[in-house]
């Protein structure tokens, strides 16, 4: 559970972020409506230091443009972004500058994150540079060697001179992350941190982000597995089309799903073991593209328990009724 | 008999500053109609390699020996001679990130009509019927046949990916990383067609995978790979209720699970490098039990049970009394 | 689209792990086509260079009759001024070697510029700039090069300046298109994300990944720019204190040369240029197949796997 009990590392607030469309000339000139890709809709959530928090979905649910807009690497139509307590939401880049030292993403593409032309050593000392830290050059190697030993790259020595084209999928996302780390963040944003990783990799990496977790370290994971969320998250947020429409600790949101979406999606993650047969509840058709929300729930044209009332009503997100703990949230009136 | 019997394959590549790449070192396996078997490994393991060694589609700096019985007959011996007439007629792939590959200008109906007629199969109107019901079968509506592959959505680009295999009703389906690049849903229903083919034409299925639960909810079989050897073959069941092999235990145990909450734990070390031979298991350097014979003795895949076979010197122990 | 998990390992296991240093170098190496150009190239430039000292004869000194034979000591014969060939032409590839460089080297300052902050930051600015690219390259190269030599008059320094800024049209879309690919990179997008400048990116990150594919654009462009040059002497529009090959093939046309049978006056000249342009094409050309990774068409062979005789169990390879 969460270290640092007063205030939340992070707390977003009603955030929405949207993509216009590009109509192109004939559109504009056979006057179609202007039309959004409603990529965030509305989404509040806190995390505090010492705390992972998944934000699972499938693609378009808006899970990555979330991590995106709480970096201010997008900008929010409206909402509020808090960051130690300070709204960061309509800052400008001068002023965002010193921030960005403390928030760090971590990309999912470790064969393409780090610059094929520069050694670990020169990658891992970048951000020093660019932020100005560090003072002299001996104090900067020492920087480096300290979070590439963080990173679990030891004995440092052994990787400061290598090219990117010389370490494992592992490593280099290690050495990703040892960047990030460099510059001592409050808050990691992981997105598909192992997606991309061979299998038994995945583990030790995320066994890695879990570690500086405990020593504090904010992280915020997207990921598109369930069962990593289960295993190694704190809270998990299940997103749909924009919103959050289930959140809780992992444990019981795995446990005790009560949003029909979640309880669909955790019926269709393969199990390891052959004897465990799944009741599978298959959603027919796929996400609706972001552009054309669907009215009232949004999730109703699949909702295996939809009503007459879900086509109106837009749900928030509540206790359900069947709810094991105070924090376990979920967006739907018939729970 | 059965249906297609790959045995005894290997597979060099020719590496650009001289010397070989043994991708695929001695790999034997078979399928029989509706049968489904799951080829599980990492990156670099040779699951891909050996998929496209079945048919025959080896680019022109690799070398193979060994045979491809189809139906009792080695369709490898002549190489391309002998392989080609049975290429999407006997034995289809659906391509790693075939769902990307599909030709962007072409409507998805006219490239499965190309397929159909360029086979043979039937021309023009009959053909474009047969397409028709070949997209129905994989649960694409006949009338999506005039959209382009940008017009569909991920899931339904990959089914059509998967119709064009099926376009001229092969008996063997080799499907690389079919779900990888797909949503959890999405991997759901492509699964459950996958499953319904199998089930309702006597389609045998080869699903080459590095994700063991699909392989666990999919497949009857599974055969491990790594460095290009297999492993372990034996049912998905044994596979994961009596592993012979600690790859396949530990693979297991790296991978995180639902329906459990244990420990996750990655395998230290990274897999060998082909370019040279090697001596002894190839998995020694990072397993967890090695012992005397492991560096020195490479082991050989042997029967450990019915239907079971393993590559690894503990099983040539004697069994010792458990507490 | 949601994940892709790659094969990366599947690749890598058969194709040796490329070092990205030293491509260049690796390629002229491993190329007989780019080995062999190297090597005439650097045997003429040599030649150029070193022509004060090397060459056999003095430049301005008539040692024969005009048009003289080829004979011993003079293998080329003489020009129409009764100056040794071999001695010209050393004398003249420098000049034409030097306009091309120096062309090129105009070129790809302002071709590599507009390039890189074409495809670095997009928009209005890229728009704006190949618009204007676009106009320099429908405008025909060398009837516009004749106008302007013919007014601005014939001077070493004219005519560089002239064939430079008509040749970085090419230079500059080859290098956009590279750069809008490099800035879309995931590590590009990282050092943005961290706060860096846009001159740090694109010093550390882009032109390094640039600069490989700039060289051999360079390579091919010095070809044109030799040959704009010999073609603007041709026309008498060179410089008229300087001899370039160009030059050397005009005195030799205007003094009838041909109708005396004085091959030797026009023909060398003329195969120099050609070698030298064939070689730069040479290099460049197999510069640009090892760096563009549109022209890998290696997959398209024809040619199929290798089979192999069967293997023993156990398998060692036989």
């Amino acid at each position: 559970m969460s270290s640092n009990g007063d205030k939340p590392l992070l707390e977003v607030d009603g955030l929405v972020v949207r993509y216009p469309v590009t109509r192109g000339l004939v559109g504009a000139m056979t006057r179609q409506p202007k039309r959004s890709v409603h990529a965030v809709e509305g989404v509040t959530l806190t995390l505090q230091g010492g705390e992972l928090l998944a934000l699972v979905g499938e693609s378009g649910c808006g899970k990555t443009t979330t991590a995106q807009a709480v970096l201010r690497l997008v900008d929010p139509e409206s909402g509020s972004i808090r960051f130690e307590g300070r709204d960061i939401t309509r800052l400008g880049t001068r002023e965002l500058r010193p921030l960005r030292r403390q928030m760090q993403l971590v990309y999912q593409d470790p064969y393409e994150s780090l610059d094929p032309r520069l050694r670990v050593r020169a990658t891992v000392e970048e951000p020093l540079l660019i932020h100005g830290l560090g003072g002299s050059k001996t104090e900067r190697a020492e920087r480096v060697r300290q979070a590439l030993i963080k990173a679990e790259l030891s004995p440092p020595e052994l990787f400061l001179d290598r090219y990117p084209h010389e370490l494992s999928g592992g490593q280099r996302q290690r050495v990703a992350i040892a960047a990030g780390l460099v510059l001592d963040p409050r808050l990691l944003v992981a997105d598909e941190p192992v997606s991309m990783l061979d299998v038994s990799v995945r583990a030790g990496v995320l066994g890695l982000l879990d570690g500086l977790r405990r020593e504090g370290l904010g992280v915020l994971m997207i990921t598109h597995d369930l069962s990593t969320a289960a295993r190694f998250a704190d809270r998990i947020a299940v997103m749909y089309l924009g919103r959050i429409v289930e959140e809780g600790p992992a444990r019981e949101i795995v446990d005790n799903p009560q949003h029909p979406y979640t309880r669909a999606l955790l019926s269709v993650v393969p199990r390891r073991d052959p004897r465990d047969r799944l009741r599978p509840q298959i959603l027919r058709g796929e996400t609706p593209d972001a552009v054309h929300i669907p009215a009232g729930c949004r999730f109703h044209p699949r909702c295996p328990i939809a009503i007459e009332d879900c086509k109106r009503i837009d749900p928030k997100l509540e206790r359900p009724a069947a709810g094991r703990t105070p924090t376990h949230r979920a967006a739907c009136i018939r729970v | 008999m059965s249906l297609l019997e790959i045995q005894d394959l290997h597979v060099w590549f020719d590496l650009e500053h001289g010397g070989e790449l043994h991708a695929v070192q001695g790999v034997s396996l078979s399928v029989d109609p509706g049968e489904r078997l799951g080829l599980v490994g990492e990156s670099g393991c040779g699951k891909t390699t050996t998929a496209l060694a079945a048919m025959g589609l080896l680019p022109p700096n690799a070398s193979a020996a060994g045979r491809i019985m189809l139906d009792g007959e080695d369709i490898l011996a002549g190489g391309e001679e002998t392989i080609r007439p049975h290429r999407w007629v006997d034995l289809a792939i659906v391509f790693q990130g075939a769902m990307n590959a599909l030709n962007p200008v072409r409507t998805v109906g006219s490239q499965i009509v190309e397929a159909i007629e360029l086979h043979g199969r039937a021309k023009g109107p009959a053909a474009r019927t047969q397409t028709g019901e070949l997209l129905e079968s994989v649960g694409i509506p006949a009338k999506r046949a005039e959209r382009f592959p940008h017009e569909l959505s991920g899931g339904m680009r990959q089914r059509a990916a998967i119709a064009m295999a099926l376009s001229c009703n092969p008996k063997v389906l080799i499907a690389d990383e079919p779900t990888t690049a797909l949503d959890v849903m999405v991997q759901a229903q492509i699964l459950e067609l996958l499953d319904a083919l199998c089930r309702d034409f006597g389609l045998a299925l080869i699903l080459v995978t590095h994700d063991l639960p699909v392989v666990a909810q999919l497949c009857d079989l599974g055969a491990v790979m790594y460095a290009g050897e297999i492993v372990e073959r034996a049912t998905v069941d044994a596979l994961y209720h009596s592993p012979g092999h600690p790859y396949t235990r530990l693979l297991f145990a790296a991978t995180p699970d639902l329906g459990s909450n244990g420990e996750v734990v990655s395998i230290p070390g990274a897999p060998p490098r082909l370019d040279h031979e090697l001596r002894g298991c190839p998995f020694q350097p990072r397993c967890d039990r090695a012992f005397g014979p492991c560096t020195t003795i490479h082991p050989l895949l042997k029967s450990i049970g019915a239907g079971h076979a393993a590559a690894c010197h503990l099983n040539d122990l004697p069994a010792i009394a458990a507490p | 689209m949601s994940v892709a998990v790659r094969e990366p390992g599947a690749v890598i296991e058969s194709e040796p792990i490329r070092s990205r240093r030293g491509i260049v170098w690796e390629t002229i190496r491993r190329r007989p086509s780019a080995a062999i150009g190297s090597a005439i190239l650097l045997v003429i430039v040599l030649g150029a260079l070193l022509a004060p000292w090397l060459a056999p004869y003095d430049l301005h000194k008539q040692v024969g009759p005009v048009f003289g034979h080829p004979s011993w000591s003079h293998p080329l014969g003489l020009d129409d001024g009764g100056i040794d060939m071999v001695t010209l032409l050393m004398w003249g590839a420098r000049v034409s070697l030097v306009v091309g460089f120096a062309a090129t080297f105009v070129s790809m300052v302002i071709g590599g510029t507009i390039g890189v902050a074409a495809g670095y930051f997009g928009g209005k600015t890229d728009t704006t700039l190949m618009r204007i690219t676009d106009y320099f390259l429908v405008i025909p190269d060398v009837p516009l090069m004749i106008v302007v030599a013919a007014i601005w008059g014939p001077s070493l320094f004219h005519i560089i300046i002239v064939i430079g800024i008509l040749l970085w049209t090419s230079t500059a879309r080859v290098i956009r298109a590279q750069v809008k690919s490099v800035r879309e990179r995931v590590y590009v997008k990282r050092a943005r994300s961290l706060g860096a400048s846009h001159t740090r990116i694109v010093f550390r990150h882009v032109l390094p990944q640039v600069a490989p594919l700039l060289i051999a654009n360079t390579v091919l462009t010095i070809a044109v720019a030799i040959f704009d040059e010999t073609a603007l002497a041709f026309l008498g529009l060179g410089d008229p204190s300087r001899i370039s090959l160009g030059k050397m093939i005009e005195n030799a046309f205007q003094r009838a040369a041909i109708s005396t049978g004085a091959w030797y006056a026009i023909v060398p000249p003329g195969l120099l240029v050609a070698v030298i342009i064939l070689s730069c094409s040479l290099v460049g050309g197999a510069l640009e197949d090892a760096l563009n990774p549109r022209l890998r068409v290696a997959h398209l062979s024809a040619r199929s796997f290798r089979l192999r005789p069967l293997v023993g169990r156990g398998g060692e390879a036989v």
